[in-house]
């Protein structure tokens, strides 16, 4: 701001300062910044309230028993207040088991697929491998690779080698939503890494792969568990590949067995459903929390120059 | 290798490094090389067998007739499977409805993402507050964001009813997931929630990276917000625009958990999408030779809009190096 005065010159200045306030035209200016500092508020306000409000309505509805909503609820607050939906959850084996199977699947295939875009994003950035670009292309065009279009051959291999319905079979799949974007964003992060304290390292007689694990990696640990973080919430997201290869509800991940959950003869209990919900949004929203820098420099990788 | 230990002391490395003999370093070179191919073997070979391997079935099944209810099947039926897919007026209208629903979504999130970026870009208390909760949609899995969606529209218990009614509104008794466009409606709003914040994220970025001097200089040149917002924050966010796009119009083109969870396809089947009737194709009418023409009609879609992406942002580099 007082830059932009001394460019404008001592002239404007001087005419401006002894009457600030006074005249109706700053008046009526001073008005106008107000009232774009109000609009400006309720642009935030707004924005807070439409990300957020769908999760204070599905806290609600779970603080309700399935007894009041199976009455019909009139009025924007429950009645009463109780916790019976989720301790009828967590006593739900359909609910515990998928709970417990996601985690581990997502582990699985975080540690995996990060493990595995470490060496490639070293190879890429580093190892002059010739097609690198062709390479990279293939790696980015996996990450959009139709999910629908996976589903049948695989559903057709799986069923004969036993994958169907188990969790290794999952495991494979998720790859294609994290693979791409780890390696894209490990590589990435090696392309800002200097080179000189590899260098150093080789020409005192260290191979390649020990100077990876000894030197390159600590150096890339943030970025890894960038990648993995990452990572973690898109395969925690799929339901699709769920949905396609399991059959029975303990093998079940917990965004298949949320929409199964909760449903009766004659009504929907989106009390159950939605603490439910509120039970596996709960660790994503804490990583957000947490880890929200991170998140956005990775997401952001590469994307703008 | 050994030499390298007895003469440096690891000051002088670097030169050291640059003044090897050519051969030594040509032979550095190609096992450089080498051990790069084997590093990205398990990526490679992984990515290789959920995409290139589906799409050579998919393409070698769409050719024949597929179908694990008929064991006897598995002729060659040459195109029979794509002519009957065309000739099929719910798959042409399905087509249709993906590519308008696509359109219609993107340009309305690249618009609101813009709108949000612009907004966080600002410097004001509790940025990073506001920046978090805007994230948040974008984290949570799409069952638990369909999910909401379905209680906040459900008819008799759900939120938007309920307020309707309450301000004596028309439509305090629409039946949202019930009808063909407040059902697509619907969908919309809830794939748009999830995902207007990463296309926010990424401009942000983008805002982030134009540098306040080009702003200060269009000021004093007496230029007004909207003047520099055509002139300087457009042309210069293009590089993360058209990531937004890209990412955008591929996941909108695939749309299917939002599709399955809310309506399932329905009313009838108006609301399906290529993706949905690809999965119906595969899992419930199990036939793997209309499935697999399905999924070659989505992977060349996606193909063709990834490359014209790529086009345009390449004569879009060359105009302005001219």
């Amino acid at each position: 701001m007082t830059g932009q005065l001394h460019v404008a010159g001592p002239h404007q200045r001087v005419t401006a300062r002894p009457t600030a306030g006074h005249t109706p035209a700053q008046a009526r200016r001073r008005r106008a910044a107000r009232l774009r500092r109000v609009g400006f508020a309720l642009l935030v306000a707004a924005i807070v309230a439409v990300s957020l409000f769908p999760f204070l309505w599905i806290l609600r509805t779970s603080l309700m028993s399935s007894q009041e909503f199976s009455e019909g609820v009139s009025g924007f607050l429950p009645k009463h207040l109780t916790f019976s939906s989720y301790a009828d959850n967590l006593s739900d084996e359909n609910f515990l088991r998928p709970l417990l199977n996601s985690v581990v699947i997502c582990l699985i295939s975080t540690v995996l697929s990060v493990v595995c875009a470490t060496l490639a994003g070293y190879a890429l950035s580093r190892l002059r491998v010739r097609g690198a670009g062709v390479v990279l292309g293939f790696v980015l065009f996996a990450g959009f690779f139709p999910v629908l279009a996976m589903v049948g051959p695989l559903f057709l291999v799986y069923r004969n080698l036993g994958l169907l319905d188990s969790p290794g079979g999952l495991v494979l799949a998720y790859m294609v939503y994290t693979l791409p974007i780890a390696t894209w964003l490990l590589k990435s992060f090696f392309d800002q890494v200097p080179r000189s304290l590899e260098e150093a390292a080789m020409v005192d007689g260290a191979s390649r792969l020990r100077v990876l694990w000894h030197i390159v990696v600590p150096v890339a640990m943030p970025a890894v568990f960038t990648s993995a973080i990452i990572s973690f919430i898109l395969a925690w997201n799929d339901f699709a590949f769920a949905t396609s290869f399991l059959q029975t509800p303990d093998r079940f991940t917990a965004p298949l067995a949320i929409v199964n959950l909760g449903q009766s003869q004659f009504q929907v209990f989106y009390n159950r459903i939605d603490a439910a919900v509120v039970l596996i949004t709960l660790p994503v929203v804490l990583l957000v929390l947490f880890a929200q820098r991170r998140i956005v420099s990775g997401l952001t990788a590469g994307a703008v120059k | 290798m050994a030499s390298g230990v007895t003469v440096s002391p690891s000051g002088v490395t670097a030169s050291h490094g640059g003044s090897r003999p050519p051969l030594r370093r040509a032979r550095a070179a190609a096992a450089d090389r080498r051990l790069g191919w084997l590093l990205l073997t398990p990526t490679l070979a992984i990515l290789l067998a959920v995409t290139a391997f589906p799409f050579a079935y998919n393409l070698w099944n769409s050719v024949h007739q597929v179908n694990l209810t008929d064991p006897n099947g598995g002729g060659f039926t040459g195109l029979g499977n794509y002519r009957s897919l065309f000739a099929d007026p719910v798959f042409r209208q399905t087509l249709l409805r993906t590519l308008v629903f696509t359109a219609v979504s993107v340009a309305t999130q690249i618009v609101a993402g813009l709108v949000v970026a612009l907004v966080l870009n600002r410097s004001f208390r509790g940025r990073g507050w506001v920046r978090a909760a805007v994230l948040v949609p974008w984290a949570v899995p799409t069952v638990v964001a369909a999910t909401s969606w379905k209680t906040m529209l459900d008819p008799q218990t759900g939120f938007v009813n309920q307020l309707l009614s309450a301000l004596h509104l028309p439509g305090a008794d629409t039946n949202w997931l019930g009808g063909e466009w407040t059902a697509w409606v619907a969908i919309g709003i809830t794939d748009a929630w999830k995902t207007v914040p990463f296309v926010a994220i990424i401009l942000l970025a983008g805002l982030q990276v134009i540098p306040d001097e080009l702003y200060e200089a269009a000021r004093i040149d007496g230029a007004g917000a909207w003047h520099s917002f055509w002139h300087i924050t457009l042309p210069l966010l293009k590089p993360a625009l058209l990531v937004a796009l890209i990412f955008r119009t591929l996941s909108a083109l695939l749309v299917f958990d939002v599709v399955f969870i809310l309506t399932g396809g329905g009313p009838g089947n108006t609301t399906e999408t290529l993706s949905f009737i690809n999965w119906r194709e595969f899992l419930v009418s199990t036939d793997f030779g209309t499935g697999g023409a399905v999924s070659v009609v989505l992977v060349v879609l996606s193909l063709l809009v990834a490359a014209g992406y790529v086009r345009l942002f390449r004569t879009d580099e060359g105009a302005t190096e001219r």
